[in-house]
């Protein structure tokens, strides 16, 4: 093997690894939210690595441009879902984990205009609505 | 053991049981934006596959579907979430 190609396959295999990682930790954690952090940050790295080892891999200008471009995509537009879902996740009411510690947003959203406020707005927030 | 060998035994059988691991999440997520995360995943499996299969058989033209996969993720989790939210 050549040393590129040992190099690449170090990255892609790394890069699986986060992939694993990434689907145990959707399997494994027990509520939504610590499953999006588990998801999010690792896939995010996964991908990165992949498309290092296409570029070590081919070594070709339009193969670089386009993995460039795929990972800028994925940098950008990986976290923007997570952020809107998990948003979405809570105004649903999705159950926390038994054992959370702290919810600093509880009670500070009010439930029909979806505004953050600093203090506690009056009205709580609707009955969970999950399915 | 080439690079070619281990791209298409070694990291297609890591994906592969990833992909295992996320259609449980799929089929069992108690709430729905837990399917709608592991949709997510999913879509992003299917760009590493993509990736890997490139590099298993050396040609680099697969890379515009990993392009467009890598846009219809955004676009559909993000009106998934859109529709959550309305929804409530």
């Amino acid at each position: 093997m050549k040393l590129e190609e040992i190099i690449s396959a170090i990255l892609l295999g790394a890069g699986a690894l986060l992939m694993l990682v990434a689907a145990i930790g959707l399997l494994r954690f027990p509520d939504l939210f610590l499953r999006m952090s588990a998801t999010t940050k690792a896939a995010t790295l996964g991908m990165m690595l992949f498309m290092l080892a296409l570029i070590v891999a081919f070594q070709d200008s339009g193969v670089t441009t386009r993995a460039i471009a795929i990972a800028i995509f994925t940098f950008l537009t990986l976290p923007v879902p997570a952020h809107l879902l998990g948003r979405a996740a809570y105004f649903m009411g999705v159950p926390l984990w038994k054992g959370t510690q702290v919810d600093e947003l509880r009670g500070k959203y009010d439930p029909y205009t979806h505004h953050l406020e600093s203090e506690p707005v009056k009205s709580e927030l609707p009955e969970s609505k999950a399915d | 053991m080439t690079l070619q060998f281990f791209a298409l035994y070694g990291v297609m059988s890591a994906l592969a049981i990833a992909l295992l691991l996320v259609m449980i999440r799929l089929i069992k997520g108690p709430t729905l934006p837990d399917r709608v995360v592991a949709l997510d995943i999913l879509s992003v499996l299917g760009i590493g596959f993509v990736a890997t299969y490139c590099i298993g058989s050396g040609r680099s033209a697969y890379l515009d579907v990993a392009i467009v996969l890598g846009l219809l993720v955004f676009l559909g989790t993000v009106a998934f979430a859109r529709y959550l939210e309305r929804r409530v």
